[in-house]
This record gives C-alpha cells, sequence and structure tokens, in this order.
C-alpha cells in the first residue's frame, strides 16, 4: 500500500504514539485487503464499548488511549453492558460498574458521540449515497452497504477506532466495487423475520465479502434487520444484492432442509424463562409496531425490550413505550440482548428471543439456552 | 513458500490446525485461549502458546479486543496463519504485535497440526 509522506512519518511515530498505532492497524489491514492507498471516511461507528465483551484489557487500553487521543470525524458508539438508568435494579457487581464507567468516559473523552447503539443507520441521517464510512458493528456494517447506499468494509473494533482516529479507511474491497461470486436462491414461502435471520446466518457462512439473494422482493425493517444481524454474526460477508441470479455466479438453494440445520444449530430449549427483544435493537418502527401487536394484552412472563436511547425518548413522546411498559415490558436503553450481562446464566437458564444474532452469543457467551420463535408466535404463546 | 505478511516478526509453536473459521468473540475465552464453543473441533483446547492455523476469523467485529486480550493475558498464539483475510484478525494481530501471515490453498494444506516450526513472518518463511 502507498501511503503519503505525512502518513509514512505518523506510521514512524513522528506525530506520537497513537497515530503510529492508527496507522499500524490501518496499514495492517490495507495489507490484507490489497488496498493500494488510504481514503478518507466521513463517519466511523465503533464496537468494543461493553465491559463484559472487552474486559480488563480493552478498559485499559481505551484509558490509556484516551489521555491523549481525539477522534477526526463523526464517531458514534455501539451497545455497552446495561442502561445507566436502570443499573440499579440488577444485581451488577460495583466492580462491573465502575469499569463500564471508565470506558464510557475514555470513549467520551475522545470525542465520540454517545450512542451507544448497534442501529446507527436508524438513528442518525445519512450523509449522501456513495460516502465512505467506516462501521465496525457487523449488522450496521452490512446494513449501511446494502440498503443504505454507503460504503465500508466490515470493519473491526480496532480498524474502525484507527480510521476515527485518522479519518482514514484503506481502500479496498466493497469500497470500490464487489460483484458478488454467489448467488443464494431463497426457496422458503412466507417467510418470517427468523427465516430471514436464519437466511443472513446461512449466506455468511458461505459467502466471500458479498452476496447475491435471489427471489426476495422487499422485506420489512424487522426482517432486514434481522437479515443483516444473522448475517454478520456466521461469516465474514459485509453486504448483499437483492436481485435475481445471474447466469455466470454459483448458486446455493436455501430451502427447508438448510433452514432446519440453523435451526438445530441455534435452538437448544423448546421455552424460555424470560423474553428478549432487540438485537439488533428495536427501532421507532418496531416499537411502534410491537404496541400495536399488544393491543391491550399483557406478557406472561419477564420480557426485556432493548432499543437505543434516542428511540425510546421519541417512542415516549408518541406513547408507545406506555403501552410496552403497561404489557410488562421492561425497555432498556445503551444496551442490546447480545453480551448484556443483565441476562446471567445463575439467574436464568433459557431465553425466549427471535434473534438470530442474539441466539448465537445467548448460547456461546453468556451461556444460556436459547428458544428461538417469531415475534408473533412470542405475542400468541407468551402473552394474555 | 510465498506467504503474505500481514503483521510482521518471527514466532515459534506447535501448529493447532482447524479447518473451521473462528469467532474470537463468541468461541473463545479472553484470559485462558480456550475455545469455549462446543461446536467447535477446538473445543475445549487451548490455542495459548501455538502457531494458530485456521481459515479465517468470523463474526463480531469485537473479535479484536479478545485477541488483545489473550495478549495481554499471556494465553495468545505466538502467530497466526490464516487462508483468507479478515479485519478483525488482521487489526487484533496488528494491535497485539502477533506475526499474522496469509498462506495459499496448497500451503495451507501442507500444515500438519501438532508440528513444531518456527514462522518467519519477515521474509514470509515456515522453517
Amino acid at each position: 500500500m502507498e501511503l503519503t509522506k505525512e502518513e509514512e512519518l505518523a506510521l514512524k511515530g513522528e506525530y506520537g504514539e497513537t497515530l503510529e498505532t492508527a496507522y499500524r492497524i490501518l496499514v495492517a489491514t490495507g495489507e490484507a485487503t490489497n488496498a493500494e492507498k488510504l481514503v478518507p471516511i466521513k463517519w466511523a461507528h465503533l464496537s468494543g464499548v461493553n465491559y463484559n465483551t472487552i474486559g480488563d484489557a480493552g478498559e485499559e487500553f481505551l484509558s490509556k488511549l484516551s489521555q491523549d487521543a481525539k477522534v477526526k470525524v463523526m464517531t458514534t458508539v455501539n451497545p455497552m453492558g446495561f442502561d445507566f438508568d436502570k443499573v440499579s435494579n440488577y444485581n451488577l457487581s460495583d466492580e462491573f460498574i465502575q469499569k463500564q464507567q471508565s470506558i464510557k468516559n475514555s470513549y467520551e473523552k475522545m470525542g465520540v458521540i454517545p450512542s451507544f447503539s448497534c442501529i446507527p443507520y436508524e438513528i442518525f441521517d445519512l450523509p449522501e449515497k456513495g460516502t465512505q464510512v467506516s462501521f465496525a458493528e457487523s449488522n450496521a456494517a452490512i446494513f449501511a452497504n446494502s440498503i443504505s447506499n454507503l460504503r465500508t468494509n466490515k470493519e473491526s473494533a480496532f480498524s474502525a477506532l484507527a480510521s476515527a482516529l485518522t479519518g482514514k479507511s484503506p481502500y479496498s474491497d466493497l469500497r470500490i466495487n464487489d460483484k458478488p461470486s454467489l448467488t443464494i436462491r431463497m426457496k422458503i414461502e412466507k417467510p418470517d423475520e427468523m427465516t430471514f435471520g436464519m437466511l443472513g446466518f446461512f449466506a455468511g457462512k458461505i459467502a466471500d465479502n458479498s452476496v447475491r439473494i435471489a427471489g426476495v422482493s422487499k422485506m420489512d425493517k424487522r426482517s432486514c434487520k434481522s437479515l443483516c444481524g444473522g448475517m454478520g454474526t456466521s461469516g465474514r460477508c459485509g453486504k448483499f444484492v437483492l436481485e435475481d441470479e445471474t447466469p455466470d455466479s454459483e448458486k446455493v438453494d436455501f430451502d427447508k432442509k438448510e433452514l432446519q440445520n440453523v435451526y438445530d444449530e441455534l435452538n437448544t430449549s423448546d421455552k424460555g424463562d424470560i423474553i428478549t427483544l432487540g438485537s439488533p435493537q428495536l427501532g421507532l418502527e418496531e416499537m411502534a409496531d410491537l404496541s400495536s401487536m399488544l393491543k391491550g394484552r399483557s406478557f406472561k412472563k419477564r420480557c426485556m425490550v432493548f432499543c437505543p436511547r434516542a428511540v425510546q425518548e421519541q417512542a415516549r413522546k408518541i406513547g408507545y413505550t406506555n403501552e410496552l411498559e403497561r404489557a410488562g415490558c421492561e425497555i432498556l436503553s445503551d444496551c442490546c440482548t447480545c453480551l448484556t450481562p443483565l441476562v446471567d446464566k445463575n439467574d436464568i437458564d433459557s431465553v425466549t428471543t427471535n434473534s438470530i444474532k442474539g441466539a448465537y452469543y445467548l448460547k456461546n457467551s453468556n451461556g444460556v439456552d436459547v428458544n428461538l420463535k417469531p415475534l408473533s408466535q412470542i405475542i400468541q404463546d407468551e402473552t394474555k | 513458500m510465498t506467504l503474505k505478511i500481514i503483521v510482521r516478526g518471527k514466532a515459534q509453536g506447535k501448529i493447532l490446525k482447524t479447518n473451521i473459521p473462528i469467532n474470537f468473540l463468541g468461541a473463545v475465552d479472553k484470559k485462558t485461549g480456550i475455545i469455549n464453543d462446543r461446536k467447535h473441533d477446538l473445543a475445549g483446547k487451548s490455542i495459548k502458546d501455538s502457531i494458530l492455523v485456521f481459515p479465517h476469523g468470523v463474526g463480531s467485529s469485537v473479535g479484536a479486543y479478545t485477541i488483545y486480550s489473550l495478549k495481554s493475558s499471556n494465553a495468545a498464539p505466538t502467530a497466526m496463519i490464516c487462508k483468507k483475510t479478515d479485519l478483525t484478525v488482521a487489526s487484533g494481530c496488528a494491535l497485539a504485535n502477533i506475526p499474522h501471515v496469509i498462506a495459499t490453498d496448497d500451503e495451507y494444506a501442507k500444515l500438519e497440526n501438532g508440528k513444531q516450526v518456527t514462522l518467519d513472518a519477515e521474509s514470509g518463511k515456515i522453517l
């Protein structure tokens, strides 16, 4: 990769340790993707905010970094471990709360917008078509490329952080152009959001950087986010296009057998002790949907609903949160189903959810069993 | 050998090889280096001090922090060899100073599980 004189100097440490580290990361990711140069980006979205996932090493790294580092472009951040307004309702250790506070402070000190959301594409104004951004959250990178007409690679926590600190990213792969070499033919009739999540999980396993999906003309927001979440969890694929199959590409069917395989991999229980909704976090549209689906019904067990702070505030003004709270929902912001310590295997054996991404992390990271059901089924079975 | 160098350095260790991609966030304990994804063929094994050979990283972008944490806890592999690149592994290794190279399919096939090797990720050779 060719660097400008200034970039070379930064890599050699002439402008301090922070930029040296940032450029070292950009050079590695640039070499990895055969980039010829770095290009400016307008927006970085960072992962690596939850103490549960980055641990002590991550907390210490950010604390040291934030002593002199400042972001150069608009930078938003992923969910953290809990909702600061409601943390006292939960039995979290003081150590966890302190370490999470330190991470939050470090990011704020660096100048990031404290969005704590995995759906930046739903809560911020989008830049114009074709704008280069750097999104680490995998569902957000896939959504940005496939739906929002932005350009990003499926960045890592560190490559997006390096982009935030330098305002640059390697010009490669999905940033240039990427014609999918694989077509997945959707063969399931009347798919719900879980079917799309499982399609995404299946596609992520076999696709390279991008994939063509044939046989789907449109999806609602919930299904689309479910697909992005599932795809980001299982693979390295960062983009899908919905279009008819082309003669020159390899074709694979997503049929009942494949659907069952994904379901059997992720569904490990026939019931849940609690329900969680939101991974990705729910947007305003889904909050509206949920409140109208409930129609006066109430949950028979605990139901945690995860949405960004900005969405909760809007939903409160419109009245959706009133309806959800009446139905017994616990509305939580700043965090998400995935990897929150609020779902603790010491208290809970199994969780009912419609999230494919959530299912993977609930099982593998939180260590609880998962009962997968589409939202319509959850409302039918779990409310009265 | 024509290894593609992503992160330079030299390393020694026993090859620990899998043909299944690794999700560092979901599947690896960041303090011990033990693979805790029960569906992975390395389940229960530790990647500490190994030369880890796997097709590529998958899943969460936060996996890069796992790689950094492994290094901070002295539980990291001494090097990583993959078939395909991904940004999580590349950036995690870059920050943690873990030598990382990409092998061609032929070279990858020749890497034998359990064999003691030296990786020279300066000249791009495995000895």
